[in-house]
């Protein structure tokens, strides 16, 4: 039986992890390599590389970060935030990413995520949406509208649709996040999560919210989600993945027990 | 000198930096008479059997693989590696393989009222059957990373090395003859459970 995933997200600004509060007041965690070699040896399941400044400032992925996590770890990681068209998704792939992960630019530009789907195959692409309750209305009737920017924009898209449309347009994989959730640690946006984990066939990550397993476990269930994305339990809150893991697997939960660090590492 | 082929089906970066973790450095190629040289071959990939297939024969791969396989040389196939080393598969509206081992890749189809996602993909457990040598130190129960919507369906039950869970599917999910073992899952992804995979193939002597 699959189990169901155990992410982490590192922001990353200035080559360093950062996490705040509803994408404000950002305060520095730690190196990215580093960190994420200590949650490989603990046994996350995949890791994300969010890298917050390229996407704000136009600049470039640090491709030379992606190659040196490429060296140190062997699960599955995504690179997103900073992919600006089909050659930059190349270049984090060829540096050894499993996975891109688009975002505003695939509300720009939608093709970008048929384009990649044809030149890298569906389980490279994965769309991030970021969702705000808004009441469901004509124009919004999921209730939630799809916003950019960190949820500074509004972008007039129904979260549903776009994510079945992301869907036939080839995504292997929805990243939902919650801004009305994102860094309040009060748990996931599950009405949000299970709506587009039963409109859409592909794999559903949750995220945004998380401060308990209790959390974890119950988008995991009632929010119908195959992973659980997380970040400040494991940055600041002094949670680790088997504890994490070891809660979820007492709510009956499947997950990997595994951890990194054996006789090859 | 190991051989890892490189046939435009994905990127090989990450099964390059496992084997330099282990302390080898991989010869990355798509010159059939390297691979005839090689003392063991890395055959990966994801992507489709069609156009993986096509690209094999173009590059006069499929021979050289035949050929390593016929010398009784180690070869690892890993994902559509180890579904284009059986005969036929049925992705693309069929498409003939390397035939290597006996036997057809199919896509997954569960049972009226089983509603799994396709593809296959994240972390799941293989029953290994074994004992082999390349699973040497992978402790029962570990489980393997998975990106696929077929899997491989092998004429004769002996071939059968780890087993895996999908719905209501029990499929074969690594398989072992001889110089060969294939698996579906990406042991270069699958943290140390799939390095130690990978370690023993590189010290295999069959």
């Amino acid at each position: 039986m699959l189990s169901k995933r155990l992410i982490v997200c590192l922001d990353v600004r200035d080559g360093k992890v950062t996490k705040g509060v509803q994408f404000k007041g950002n305060v520095e965690v730690g190196e990215p390599v580093a960190m994420a070699e200590e949650y490989y040896r603990q046994g996350v399941d995949e890791l994300v590389f969010y890298d917050i400044t390229a996407s704000a400032e136009g600049r470039p992925i640090d491709i030379e970060m992606v190659r040196e996590v490429a060296r140190r770890i062997f699960i599955p990681f995504s690179v997103g935030g900073g992919i600006r068209n089909l050659d930059d998704m190349r270049q984090v792939l060829l540096a050894g990413a499993e996975k891109v992960s688009v975002n505003s630019l695939a509300v720009r530009e939608p093709a970008i995520i048929s384009d990649g789907a044809r030149a890298f195959g569906n389980q490279c692409i994965v769309l991030g949406m970021d969702a705000l309750e808004v009441g469901a209305s004509e124009e919004i009737p999921s209730g939630y509208e799809i916003v950019v920017k960190g949820g500074r924009e509004r972008t007039g898209i129904d979260m549903l649709e776009w994510a079945k449309r992301a869907e036939e347009l080839g995504a292997g994989e929805i990243c939902l996040n919650s801004i009305n959730a994102d860094g309040t640690r009060d748990g996931y946006e599950l009405t949000a999560t299970r709506m587009v984990s039963r409109a859409v066939e592909i794999p559903v990550i949750a995220s945004g919210g998380a401060g308990t397993s209790e959390h974890l476990a119950r988008v995991l269930t009632e929010g119908e989600a195959d992973a659980a994305l997380i970040a400040s339990m494991v940055h600041f809150l002094g949670f680790t993945i088997p504890g994490i893991k070891s809660d979820l697997a007492a709510e009956g939960i499947r997950v990997r027990l595994e951890t990194g660090g054996g006789p090859a590492s | 000198m190991i051989a890892v082929l490189d046939y435009d089906a994905g990127n090989l970066t990450s099964v390059a930096c496992a084997v330099r973790h282990l302390g080898h450095e991989p010869e990355i190629t798509r010159d059939p008479e390297v691979v005839r040289s090689a003392d063991r071959v890395i055959f990966p990939g994801v992507g489709a059997a069609g156009s993986s297939m096509a690209t094999l024969e173009k590059l006069g791969l499929a021979d050289a693989l035949r050929d390593v396989h016929s010398a009784g040389r180690p070869i690892l196939g890993i994902c559509i590696g180890c579904q284009v080393a059986f005969s036929r598969s049925e992705e693309d509206g069929g498409t003939d393989c390397l035939g290597l081992l006996e036997g057809e890749a199919v896509r997954f189809r569960f049972a009226e009222g089983v509603d799994r996602k396709v593809p296959h993909m994240g972390w799941n457990e293989v029953r290994f059957g074994g004992p082999h040598a390349v699973l040497e130190g992978i402790p029962a129960g570990s489980q393997f990373y998975f990106v696929h919507s077929y899997h491989v369906v092998p004429a004769e039950p002996a071939l059968v090395l780890g087993t895996a869970s999908y719905g209501d599917i029990d499929f074969t999910a690594a398989v072992a003859r001889d110089n060969l073992v294939a698996v579906q899952f990406h042991a270069e992804k699958s943290g140390p459970a799939g390095l130690k995979l990978l370690e023993n193939f590189l010290e295999w002597s069959p």
